[in-house]
């Protein structure tokens, strides 16, 4: 149960793994997270779903190795099986023919906008993509975005590759030069979405983020993950993980992001002690 | 029958200074001298009326008879004829309500300790190693899912288990028990104690699925197709919060987060288990039942210096076990009693830094018969805070309900269920404990669990809804 079919390192520290779960890819949609852990001690880690193969039974999960328990699981290697996987939970992502839509995903955000790009275009949208990362080296998933989207825009805040800038750089030229963008749907750090949700407000494009609370649970039991959207507060887990970015409060979502920091820091720092 | 014995046997605890330094239990238990002492207090009534106080109907004069003469293996088997888990109700029943409200001998103010025998007999079992299996009765080739791994679930499942029906309990955590385990503390209810009791219903035969969410992995109708009859025990789900400014600070929990972070995740063992929780020296939990209690003495085993808890009614009202009351106050919880919160302030940093109260006073009796408190115009003070956990109560889990279009819920999002059978307006299927009633006990949730699992039962053999 649980095993993991195949690992890739996309770039430094940022891994794939292709699971088998045939009950959760059999029910996974664009939009979905799962809860994974590492081991009986482990905290219980949300990670969106990056791409599902039903006929195979199998999901993608990528992610980036940032504390100690995203370093724990990137130790597992091909074969093993994970402990725990539970899904698919949130609610999936809107797809329907809007017209236009402009898909933004910078850095391994790009993960998880990849099957809603991938959807909006099965669903006869026109999808352009913007995708970006600190640089070249860390641009993940390219080909794949191509495949599946009407234009490609990538950007690099180093200018090793693409277009020098941030993806709202190009998100910029797209509102000035592209006249009928019907939706946006940015994900990746929580102030490149606030960004995003800024530059569309002005031209009232309908813009969909997709939150990266701190989770627990993940089904709704603990509230850890609460957001305020449009001055109501929301579960990210049950009522999200995608809201209106023009309603998000990002400055609160920012300063609960960091409310484990010191905690974080010294697990890591224990952590690589020891290894 | 000699003369009447009113010396109630006292169950020895840890001591409060050293028990908030440990997340051990606080109650150790009878000895054997002692449960036979209280045993043999029993009048053994001839119309006892301890059994009807018991929501799943215990033979409490015979196993309490059985324990008298020392035959504790004869009383264990007693017990678990109507009760799988009693090690658990032992710890966590309010017994004072139920069985020692009725006992006869609660009118000379000593009712048998009627929980503390049933904790005594099933810790007495576990000690020996071997737990007895009864024997299951054949198969019927009827398959039942229950839905949730707690209270209600566990009894739903190893009775219809004993019956002979094919059974899997679908758990969405990684660890099975529900409640048991995210929400009652070590302290109170260890955890090894759940993990032998749902052993012992996986022994009965009953398969249990952990990390399986349904709702999301299948719907209770695409469930339908595979087994003859589901059992709904999701329990209660979204935790409340009382919509005053601040409550998204960093700093402010629901009873739910905190409490499953610490049981659950084991974030007191932090970093040893990779879970972590804000401890913080002063430590406020809102609300004034079991599970503020729980939350108020887990902040002091987190070395909390201060542990308050604000409740807006007096003493007399606070929904909370007596027994866990004194506990708090013996650890030294301060009780800010008539008070309610308004407000909470933080910094730049949305850190929370102050709780707002306002001080009430109780008027006229409201629907709950209880006197409604009103606040006292400007009466409102503000007190440096670090941690605020808000313990007043949940909403049920909305993952079913939304998923399962056949199902009547009440405007709170309740299951609608019969009492009397726990069948609800979908064929085939029933529900019972707290995603039916709100928040109550693990008691009552194991009783609607016997009476939902006699229904089911007859709905499998005789196919009549």
């Amino acid at each position: 149960m649980n095993k993991i079919l195949k690992k890739l390192e996309l770039a430094p520290g940022i891994k794939l793994f292709e699971v088998d779960v045939p009950e959760v890819a059999a029910k996974a949609l664009p939009g979905h997270f799962v809860i994974v852990r590492n081991s009986d001690r482990g905290e219980r880690i949300p990670l969106t779903i990056a791409d599902t193969d039903k006929s195979r039974g199998v999901i993608t999960l990528i992610f980036q190795e940032v504390g100690k328990s995203t370093l724990e699981l990137g130790l597992f290697r091909e074969g093993d099986n994970l402990p725990c996987v539970v899904g698919p939970l949130g609610k999936p992502s809107e797809i329907e023919k809007f017209g236009t839509v402009v898909c933004i995903g910078g850095g391994v955000g790009v993960a998880p906008i990849f099957p809603i790009i991938k959807g909006l275009k099965a669903a006869g949208n026109r999808v352009l993509s913007i995708i970006g990362a600190r640089n070249k080296e860390l641009l993940i998933l390219e080909n794949e975005v191509r495949m599946y989207s009407d234009e490609t825009y990538v950007t690099t805040d180093d200018g090793s590759y693409g277009t020098k800038g941030f993806v709202c750089d190009q998100l910029g030229s797209l509102l000035t030069n592209e006249t009928n963008i019907d939706r946006v749907v940015a994900i990746g750090p929580s102030i490149m979405m606030k960004a995003v949700a800024e530059m569309t407000r002005p031209y009232k494009i309908p813009t969909i983020v997709s939150l990266n609370s701190i989770m627990v649970d993940g089904t709704g039991m603990c509230g850890a993950c609460r957001v305020e959207v449009g001055g109501e507060t929301k579960f990210t887990c049950v009522d999200g993980p995608e809201f209106d970015g023009h309603l998000v409060d990002f400055e609160m979502l920012m300063k609960r992001l960091s409310m484990y920091s010191s905690q974080e820091k010294k697990a890591l720092d224990d952590y690589k002690g020891k290894i | 029958m000699g003369k009447l014995n009113l010396n109630r046997t006292a169950m020895p605890k840890q001591d409060p200074r050293e028990r908030v330094l440990n997340c051990n239990e606080v109650a150790l238990g009878y000895t054997q001298e002692q449960a036979i002492m209280e045993a043999e207090r029993c009048i053994q009534c001839k119309k006892p009326l301890c059994i009807e106080g018991c929501p799943v109907e215990i033979d409490i004069p015979a196993f309490i008879k059985l324990i008298a003469e020392g035959d504790f293996q004869g009383s264990i088997r007693k017990m678990k004829e109507k009760n799988v888990l009693p090690a658990i109700c032992g710890r966590v029943c309010p017994q004072e309500e139920q069985c020692e409200k009725v006992c006869i001998l609660e009118k000379k103010g000593a009712p048998i300790a009627i929980g503390r025998l049933e904790r005594f007999i099933a810790d007495w079992e576990a000690a020996q190693g071997a737990i007895e299996i009864p024997p299951s009765k054949p198969s019927t080739g009827r398959k039942v899912a229950v839905v949730g791994s707690g209270p209600a679930g566990l009894t739903v499942a190893s009775d219809l288990v004993q019956l002979g029906h094919k059974v899997t309990m679908f758990e969405a955590l990684h660890e099975p028990g529900g409640v048991l385990i995210y929400g009652i503390p070590e302290f109170r209810l260890p955890k090894a104690i759940v993990k032998r009791e749902v052993e012992y219903v996986q022994k009965l035969g009953v398969e249990l699925k952990l990390n399986a969410v349904i709702g999301k992995i299948a719907t209770v109708d695409e469930l339908l197709e595979e087994y003859d009859a589901v059992f709904i025990g999701t329990g209660a789900g979204l935790p409340w919060f009382m919509g005053i400014p601040g409550e998204n600070l960093n700093g402010v929990y629901s009873a739910n987060e905190y409490l499953t972070r610490a049981n659950l995740m084991k974030a007191y063992r932090f970093p040893e288990f990779d879970t972590p929780i804000i401890k913080g020296n002063r430590v406020a939990t809102i609300g004034g039942g079991n599970v503020a209690m729980d939350s108020a003495r887990t902040a002091l085993r987190l070395g909390a210096k201060e542990s308050m808890v604000i409740y807006r009614r007096s003493r007399q009202e606070m929904p909370a076990r007596e027994e866990e009351i004194e506990n708090a106050e013996e650890e030294g919880v301060v009780f800010n009693f008539l008070t309610n919160p308004v407000a909470y302030h933080g910094d730049e940093q949305n850190w929370l830094r102050e709780m707002e109260c306002i001080r009430m006073e109780l008027g006229e009796p409201d629907a709950s018969g209880r006197r409604r408190p009103v606040p006292i115009e400007g009466s409102n003070y503000r007190t440096s805070i670090d941690v605020v956990v808000v313990a007043i109560g949940n909403s049920p889990n909305p993952l079913i309900p939304q998923t399962t279009p056949g199902l009547e819920c009440s405007k709170w999002g309740n299951i609608k269920a019969d009492e009397g059978t726990g069948k609800t307006s979908q064929r085939g299927v029933f529900a019972g404990g707290d995603i039916v009633t709100g928040a109550a006990t693990v008691i009552l949730a194991m009783g609607a669990g016997r009476k939902a699992a006699n229904a089911i039962d007859e709905y499998l053999r005789t196919g009549i809804w």
